[in-house]
C-alpha cells in the first residue's frame, strides 16, 4: 500500500465477472498503483463478493478525470432516481 | 562455453504461526554454494514481475525465494489476490517478519547455500525490507527500494510503528534507491529516512535519481526509466557482490 487511500461500502446487487454474475457484499473504491491501465496511480474500483474466492470481482481501473466524471454522473442519475421514487409514492 | 542452468519452482514453506505459505525458488543448478536473497513483493502482489525478478537474481548467481505475503488472501491470479489484500489494509507487519524470517531460514537449511542472505523490495517491500532489516538480526544486507511510508504517520492495528522509529535497531547494511519525483515517499521523507541513519551511525548508501518516480525498474509500467535502472541493478550486484560473495 503506497497510498493507503482505500473507502469501502456495503453493496447489494450483482456483478459480472468473467465467470458469470456473482452477489456484491463490498464496493471497494482506491487511489492506488493499477495492474493494468497505463498510469502511475489509478482511481481503482472494485465490485466483491467478499466471502468468495478473491477473484470474485468485478474491476475498473480510471483516471482521476474519469473518476470525478463518474462521480458527477452518480449524483445526477441519484437525484433523477431519487425524484422518480419521491412522484411514484405520491402517485400510490 | 561453460555450461549454464537454473531451476525454477514453487515451495511451500512454513511461515508466522506455523501457517503454510507459497514461495517461488530460483537458483543456478550445480553444487554451489550459492549467495542467498529473498525478495519481498511488492503492494500489486506475488505477481510475473516477481517471478522474472527471482530468475534474475538466480540469472547473477543467487539462490532467491520470494514468498507469497498476501497467501492467507486467498488462492487467484496476483491482481486479484492483491485486490483483497488492498481491501483487507495490506498484511500485518508481525505476519510479514514471520514469514519472511520462514524464507530466510529455508535459504539458510539449504545444502548448496553459503550461508549469507540478502533482502530485496520494492515498493511496500521496500518499507518491509526496512522494517525486517530493524527487527531481525538474520540477514547480511538488505536492498530497500523506494520503500513507501517507511516514514509513516498514518499508522495502522496492522502497521503500528513507523520503520523509520527503528532506524536504531539496523542489524545489516542498507542499499536504497529512491526517485527524486517520487511521491511516496517523498523526497523529503527520503531526507528523515538518511537523517536517522546517520544519527545512529549506520552502514549506508542512498542512490536518488532525477527524472524518475516510484517504481522506476518496472519494465511492464509507464513509470519505468531505462537509464536510472540500468544504473539502479549496477548498484544492486555491486552491493550484494560486496556483502554476500564468502
Amino acid at each position: 500500500m503506497c497510498t493507503s487511500i482505500v473507502e469501502i461500502v456495503d453493496a447489494s446487487g450483482a456483478g459480472k465477472t468473467g465467470d458469470g454474475w456473482i452477489d456484491l457484499t463490498h464496493a471497494v473504491v482506491s487511489y492506488d498503483h493499477p495492474h493494468h491501465a497505463l498510469l502511475e496511480e489509478a482511481i481503482t474500483i472494485d465490485f466483491v463478493n467478499s466471502a468468495l474466492a478473491p477473484g470474485a470481482r468485478v474491476a475498473v481501473e480510471l483516471t482521476l478525470e474519469t473518476g470525478k466524471a463518474l462521480r458527477d454522473a452518480l449524483t445526477r442519475a441519484i437525484a433523477a432516481a431519487d425524484k422518480e421514487e419521491a412522484e411514484r409514492h405520491r402517485a400510490t | 562455453m561453460a555450461y549454464e542452468g537454473m531451476i525454477a519452482e514453487t515451495v511451500r514453506i512454513t511461515g508466522h504461526n506455523g501457517d503454510p505459505v507459497s514461495a517461488y525458488v530460483a537458483r543456478p543448478l550445480g553444487a554451489g554454494p550459492f549467495p542467498g536473497m529473498v525478495l519481498i513483493h511488492h503492494m500489486p502482489g506475488w505477481d510475473e514481475w516477481y517471478r522474472e525478478c527471482t530468475r534474475r537474481f538466480a540469472h547473477h548467481g543467487y539462490a532467491t525465494i520470494s514468498h507469497n505475503l498476501y497467501e492467507r488472501f486467498g488462492e487467484g491470479k496476483a491482481d486479484d489476490v492483491a485486490a483483497k489484500a488492498r481491501a483487507a489494509g495490506g498484511v500485518a507487519d508481525d505476519q510479514m517478519i514471520g514469514d519472511t524470517e520462514a524464507a530466510v531460514q529455508f535459504l539458510r537449511r539449504q545444502l548448496w547455500h553459503n550461508g549469507k542472505v540478502g533482502l530485496f523490495g520494492t515498493c511496500s517491500g521496500g518499507r518491509q525490507t526496512f522494517l525486517f532489516a530493524c527487527k531481525q538480526k538474520s540477514i547480511d544486507c538488505a536492498v530497500e527500494l523506494w520503500g513507501g511510508r517507511v516514514v509513516q504517520d498514518d499508522l495502522t492495528e496492522k502497521q503500528p510503528v513507523s520503520p523509520n522509529t527503528l532506524t536504531a535497531g539496523l542489524s545489516c547494511p542498507l542499499l536504497g534507491l529512491f526517485g527524486n519525483e517520487d511521491r511516496s515517499p517523498t523526497p523529503e521523507q527520503v531526507d528523515q529516512h538518511e537523517a536517522e541513519l546517520k544519527k545512529a551511525g549506520k552502514n549506508y548508501e542512498f542512490h536518488r535519481y532525477d527524472g524518475a518516480g516510484h517504481g522506476f525498474f518496472y519494465y511492464d509500467r509507464p513509470n519505468y526509466r531505462i537509464e536510472q535502472a540500468l544504473d539502479g541493478w549496477q548498484k544492486v550486484w555491486a552491493f550484494c557482490e560486496k556483502h554476500l560473495s564468502k
